[in-house]
């Protein structure tokens, strides 16, 4: 177990290797951009051409969205996609179409109240719209409780009907016969892969069946939002805190919840040291078990947040170059090449998150032999 | 850090909590326990089916061990059997032959004894005849001898003539 986690850390670090020294190659060829190319804001509408614009773009695209915007037309301000439910819950429930922000353009008037979109959140205001601001250029209005169905709402939701299909079609198919048919044939060795791979090494063959579910879940999960994400459709749901603090959550409590009596013995009264050691184990053991959760949630954030971070970078690289000749070349061949470690990344992700939640698990409700 | 706390929707962590418990609920009623129980049936099928084939193979094997055995068994039987039988032929032979041997031996000795026996028989015989014809001649010289001197010498030697001839 602690050469499993060993190898992985490696993996892990090797790839963060990976990330970081692509993240700065970006980061030097942009600044180099930047020095080449004086910026000219505002003087071209809305169209993505400078420094300051392609940064505020790939910010906007890591973030949630009210709309599920395929494009749009900086130019002619027009938005190619669908607009989707905001529910806000604010003094009662007010449920209105997105389309009604017209893309933080314009105010939304419901029920007497006024609410604007202000860089991806949606704030309370008066009639003209009017944001205050603090002195660190923060919005002081009231936020009301924002439940809209986001695109990543719908992105997950979509995630979710896919995987009851696929899962749902491959255990019918297994009434015709013992072989799977079809696609079944390509999801029956990532289960099996998920179980004996991920769940019987780290929880062990006779407690495995009970995590089963909640580790093909996950990872199927993270994996598919991995992949979307790597499609032009433009979602980064798998980059989003929180996704990933929710994920975690879910780790942890079923940690905490399948934990055995030894596991509980280890944290709060540590067998074998001295009376004054096991006083100060206590409150280490307790936050380190909110540290494993927590190393979970930012490891799969960071990871695919800097991933997409790279690509749209790389993909700006076109849009601030000098020579269009030049610069497409080179542009392209970096994306592919930080794509398709990007493919790897989004499976190595999922892997590691459910290698490491039936890591913790195990750990939990293991039976442990004194040494 | 900030920003980060700044950017957490607790909307979108809502409704993440939601799917993901409702898609943990369905997915484990209708995919994971099919597929794995499947995937268990066939494993523990496949297992079973290997180890029977097994069991079946040692089967074999043990039926031709047993065969080869028994054929084995067999095969020493008969030699030992055509063994025995020569070797009880040789000693007919031998005890045929030591009493045949043992038969003539004796033959010979009875018949050597019944020549031995005859010829005493006939020597005895011949010694009484030579000692009856001794007394006859000696009778009838004695006869002769009281009339005449010449006489009693020519009937001796007519006498012994006489033995010679018979």
């Amino acid at each position: 177990m602690h050469r499993n986690l060993g190898t992985e850390f490696i993996h892990v670090m090797q790839k963060r290797t990976v990330v970081r020294i692509l993240l700065i190659f970006t980061l030097v060829l942009n600044v180099a951009n930047l020095f080449a190319k004086e910026p000219q804001k505002g003087d071209d509408g809305g169209k993505v051409n400078t420094k300051s614009e392609i940064d505020a773009y790939i910010e906007h695209h890591l973030q949630d969205s009210h709309d599920f915007t395929l494009w749009s037309d900086g130019e002619t301000g027009s938005h190619v996609g669908f607009p989707l439910p905001v529910i806000l819950l604010d003094n009662g429930l007010k449920v209105f179409s997105s389309s009604r922000f017209h893309h933080g353009e314009t105010i939304a008037e419901v029920d007497g109240n006024y609410y604007k979109l202000y860089h991806g959140k949606i704030y309370k205001t008066d009639a003209e719209g009017t944001i205050n601001y603090d002195e660190d250029h923060h919005p002081t209005n009231a936020k009301p409780l924002d439940f809209s169905i986001t695109k990543n709402v719908v992105t997950m939701i979509f995630v979710g009907v896919l995987m009851l299909l696929l899962f749902g079609g491959l255990a019918r198919s297994y009434k015709k016969g013992a072989l799977p048919t079809g696609f079944g044939r390509v999801l029956e060795p990532l289960v099996i892969y998920v179980r004996d791979e991920i769940a019987i090494p780290n929880i062990g063959y006779e407690k495995h069946r009970k995590f089963m579910g909640f580790l093909l879940t996950v990872f199927f999960f993270i994996w598919i939002l991995n992949l979307l994400g790597m499609t032009p459709l433009g979602v980064n749901v798998t980059g989003n805190i929180a996704i990933t603090v929710c994920l975690a959550l879910f780790t942890y409590f079923i940690t905490q919840f399948s934990a055995n009596k030894e596991y509980w013995k280890h944290i709060f009264w540590m067998p074998g040291v001295p009376v004054i050691m096991k006083i100060v184990l206590m409150p280490i053991e307790i936050l380190g078990t909110l540290t494993k959760p927590f190393a979970l949630l930012i490891r799969l954030f960071a990871n695919i947040t800097a991933g997409h971070v790279v690509i749209m970078s790389l993909i700006a690289l076109i849009i601030m170059a000098d020579n269009l000749y030049v610069m497409t070349p080179i542009s392209l061949l970096l994306t592919i090449f930080i794509s398709v470690i990007e493919l790897l990344v989004a499976f190595l992700q999922a892997f590691i998150f459910t290698m490491l939640s039936a890591l913790f698990i195990g750990l939990a409700v293991q039976d442990h032999e004194h040494h | 850090m900030d920003k980060l706390i700044n950017d957490f929707s607790f909307g979108l962590f809502f409704w993440q909590a939601i799917i993901l418990l409702v898609l943990l609920f369905l997915l484990r009623k209708y995919a994971w326990k099919p597929i794995l129980d499947s995937l268990n049936n066939r494993e523990e099928g496949i297992k079973n089916a290997l180890e029977s084939a097994e069991e079946a193979k040692k089967e074999m094997q043990n039926l031709q061990a047993d065969n080869e055995r028994i054929l084995n068994e067999a095969r020493a039987e008969r030699d030992g059997m055509l063994k025995e039988a020569r070797q009880l032929k040789e000693t007919i032979i031998t005890d045929a032959k030591a009493e045949a041997q043992a038969e003539a031996d004796k033959i010979v000795a009875q018949a050597q004894a019944t020549i031995a026996s005859e010829k005493k028989a006939a020597i005895a015989e011949l010694k009484s005849q030579v000692a009856e014809l001794s007394v006859e001649i000696a009778e009838k010289v004695v006869r002769k001898e009281l009339a005449n001197k010449k006489d009693q010498l020519e009937l001796v030697d007519s006498m012994l003539g006489d033995v010679t001839l018979n």
